[in-house]
Parts: structure tokens; C-alpha cells; sequence
């Protein structure tokens, strides 16, 4: 092997690599605040009493979770243009990355709202707490504990997928890679470099939601 | 030039399936035998062994499968291993697919109850067949399940590859997007292409679940 690495070479684009770290959390941040409230009204659709409302429920969980993320992503931007509706590329990313995870939200948040039995909305009554102490206490916080590490982990993977919209052109912190990459044609060293800040991301993310969890959940019990 | 969306234009794209398909069961494969490794080394009773694992295992499910694909792309070729699309792809994914079937039949494994080990000492059975006969029949049963829902998730990673330069379903569609100009039919049929295989498979994944209920 005669090939000489120069990581060194990739100092002068720390700028460009903290932007893009910047735009993929941002991108990851709000891609699953607006995938959890797609995720809510798709569970309660799921879970409803209307078979139509059922049906389209579930044709849409069914429907993005058997395709892959970067076709999908490339009919919102490639595909929609041709019926008349034009999406910057950043705009693209959040609206096929939400509809993405919103389908797998669906099914976490559903699996948390049925995990509470109504039996214990009862008990709660029965011990006199009032509606709202009982949704506070019974429903609503041990529902939420009972899907945080689903939703931890479903964090992490849409921090990876992330990447998948560099292809797209958004300029997230893959796209850095393949930017520094076309500067400098030290490939190697750029992707190497790119694919550890990613892990050191995740590193970073996971402890903070362990952290959280403690906090919240084990310090002081509530449910 | 641009030309209209034809019936050979969807064999096409049926003969680039079939390279997604080839490279999910490569993936599987490979990428299963390194995962039984991966597994073992993971619960044998040996620290230094349990930490390698670990540690492989949160540095593939910490990074972007793009990035492993970029990595092998670019770095193989450095120490002197020519490599294609192909070649980078299979590796890459098969890496990738063996750290998550390593931690689902760790899982698997450590669901039968150390009881089970405890019972079938107390009948007499060696540590063999205890393993044999008692513990992993009732791990595959559990494994099944997950196992074949990992490979629909394989199938869809396929299509990363596509980003490499690697022919398969999205970069065929890519390529006739480009030529028929026609982007939002040409991915569209890509995505019931996908959801085909990837349907099929859920839907043999929950029966089988059903199955291993009903055996208990």
C-alpha cells in the first residue's frame, strides 16, 4: 500500500462540517416533531370506530413502510414536479422524512395509547383522583414511559436516515462529505471523517436521552 | 432524447429488481453467518469477547449505512483491493445486516429462560445437548419472527446502493426517470416493486409468528 492518508487535508472545511452537523440535527428535530403529530392522528385513525378511516390508515403505514426512504424521497422531489407542485430540496427532505416516520410514530404511539388498560382509568377514578389527574398520572405518563426507548431509537435511526436527503442536494452533514470529497478528492479520509462525527452524534444523543430517562422516569417515580 | 414509457421499459426495471433481490440474499447470507459470530461472541462467558462485540455492534448501528457504503466504495481500493459497486455494496451490507441479526439472536437466545440450562442440568443433559436439544429450539422459534421482518429492512437498504452507482432498482429507475422524463411513474412503479417483495415478506414473517404461537 502506497497510498499516504491526509486527514489533515480535510482541516480547512471544520466550518462546512459544523453547519452540516447543525442542518442534520435540525432536520432530525423537526422531521420528528412533525412525525409524531402525523403519528398521533394516524394512530387514532387505526384505532377508530370508521372502517374507511381505518382503511387509509392503514394503506398509508402499509405503504411506506414496504418502500424504501430514498424512492419515496425521490417522488416528492423528482416526481411531484411533474403534477405541478415544486419543492425546494430542503423542503422536500422535511415533507418525505415526515411522512416517513410518521408511519413508524403511527405504530409506536399506538402500541403506547393500547397499553393502557381501561381498567386502570377506573382504579384512578375509583381512588378519586379528577379526569385530569387521572389522564396526568395514569394514562398519559406511564403511556409515554412505556414507548421511550421505541421512540429513543426511532430518534437515532431518522439522525442516520438523515443522510439518505445529501442525495437530494440539502446540504446536512453527508452532503458536506461529498462536498469536501469534490474539493479536495480525498474520498477516503472524507467519508471516514463524516461516518465517525455521525457516531459520535449518535454517542452523544443516546446518552442524552438515557439521561432524560433517568431523570424523568427513575429518580422520581411517579407511575 | 426523450422517448415514451414503454412495456420494455418495465423489464427493465423487473431485470434490476432482480439484482436487489440477489444482493439481499447475499447480504443475508453473509451477513448471517458473521451475526451468528457476532451473536456467540456477544454472550459467551468471556469479557474481552462480549465488548468486541458490543463495541461492533454500536459502531455499525451508529452510522449511516451511506457512509459504510461510501467507506468500502472508496477505501478498499487504497489497500489494494480493486473493488465495483458490486463488490463495495455486498461487503458493506452484509456488515451492516450482521450487527442487527447478531443483537436479534442475541436476543433470541437470552429470552429462553436461564431456567431452561438449570432444568435440563437437573435431567442429567451435558452442556451440548442442553444447547441443542433444549435452548435452541426454542431461540430459532422466537428468532423467526424478527428475522424475516430484518429482511424486508434489508431489501429496502438495497436501494442505498443505488448511490454508489450500483445498478439495481432505484439506480434503474434513476436512469429511466432520466431518459423518459417521466420521474413521478417511473419511481412510482419502483415503489410497488419494493412493496411486492417487502409485502410478501411481512406478511410471512406475521404467519410464521402465528405459527411459532401456536406450537406453544
Amino acid at each position: 500500500m502506497n497510498y499516504n492518508f491526509r486527514f489533515n487535508a480535510l482541516l480547512p472545511y471544520t466550518e462546512e462540517i459544523i453547519r452540516g452537523i447543525g442542518v442534520t440535527l435540525q432536520l432530525t428535530c423537526l422531521t420528528m416533531a412533525i412525525a409524531l403529530v402525523i403519528g398521533l392522528f394516524v394512530a387514532l385513525a387505526r384505532m377508530s370506530g370508521n372502517r374507511a378511516l381505518r382503511g387509509v390508515a392503514r394503506v398509508y403505514v402499509e405503504g411506506i413502510r414496504n418502500t424504501p426512504l430514498l424512492v419515496q424521497l425521490f417522488i416528492v422531489f423528482f416526481g411531484l414536479p411533474s403534477v405541478g407542485i415544486r419543492l425546494d430540496a430542503y423542503l422536500a427532505a422535511i415533507i418525505g422524512l415526515s411522512i416517513n416516520v410518521g408511519a413508524y410514530a403511527s405504530e409506536i404511539l399506538r402500541a403506547g395509547i393500547q397499553s393502557i388498560r381501561p381498567s386502570q382509568i377506573e382504579a384512578g377514578r375509583a381512588l378519586g383522583m379528577t379526569a385530569g389527574q387521572t389522564f396526568r398520572s395514569v394514562v398519559l405518563f406511564p403511556a409515554i414511559k412505556a414507548i421511550y426507548p421505541a421512540l429513543a431509537s426511532q430518534f437515532v435511526l431518522l439522525l442516520l436516515a438523515t443522510s439518505v436527503v445529501s442525495s437530494l442536494g440539502v446540504g446536512e452533514l453527508f452532503h458536506q462529505a461529498v462536498f469536501i470529497d469534490s474539493r479536495t478528492y480525498r474520498s477516503f479520509e472524507a467519508y471516514t471523517l463524516i461516518t465517525v462525527t455521525y457516531l459520535v452524534l449518535t454517542l452523544a444523543v443516546r446518552a442524552l436521552f438515557s439521561l432524560v430517562y433517568w431523570l424523568v422516569f427513575v429518580r422520581r417515580p411517579r407511575a | 432524447m426523450i422517448r415514451e414509457l414503454g412495456p420494455n421499459d418495465i423489464v427493465y426495471l423487473l431485470e434490476a429488481a432482480r439484482w436487489t433481490v440477489a444482493l439481499a440474499v447475499i447480504a443475508m447470507v453473509a451477513g448471517g453467518v458473521l451475526g451468528l459470530v457476532v451473536a456467540v461472541l456477544r454472550i459467551v462467558s468471556f469479557k474481552p469477547a462480549n465488548w468486541i462485540a458490543i463495541g461492533y455492534i454500536n459502531i455499525v448501528q451508529g452510522t449511516p449505512l451511506l457512509g459504510q457504503l461510501f467507506i468500502f466504495f472508496f477505501g478498499l481500493p487504497l489497500f489494494g483491493i480493486q473493488v465495483g459497486a458490486w463488490e463495495a455494496a455486498a461487503l458493506a451490507l452484509s456488515i451492516n445486516a450482521s450487527a442487527f441479526f447478531g443483537e436479534i439472536w442475541r436476543g433470541s437466545l437470552q429470552s429462553v429462560s436461564p431456567r431452561q440450562w438449570e432444568a435440563g442440568a437437573a435431567l442429567g443433559l451435558s452442556y451440548w445437548q442442553r444447547l441443542t436439544s433444549v435452548i435452541l429450539p426454542q431461540a430459532v422459534r422466537i428468532s423467526i419472527a424478527p428475522t424475516v421482518g430484518y429482511l424486508m429492512q434489508l431489501v429496502k437498504d438495497t436501494s442505498l446502493t443505488a448511490l454508489i452507482g450500483f445498478i439495481e432498482l432505484t439506480r434503474a429507475s434513476q436512469i429511466l426517470s432520466a431518459a423518459t422524463f417521466k420521474p413521478l411513474q417511473v419511481y412510482g412503479l419502483a415503489a410497488i416493486a419494493y412493496f411486492v417483495i417487502c409485502f410478501s415478506l411481512s406478511r410471512l414473517s406475521e404467519q410464521l409468528e402465528k405459527r411459532t404461537h401456536a406450537a406453544r
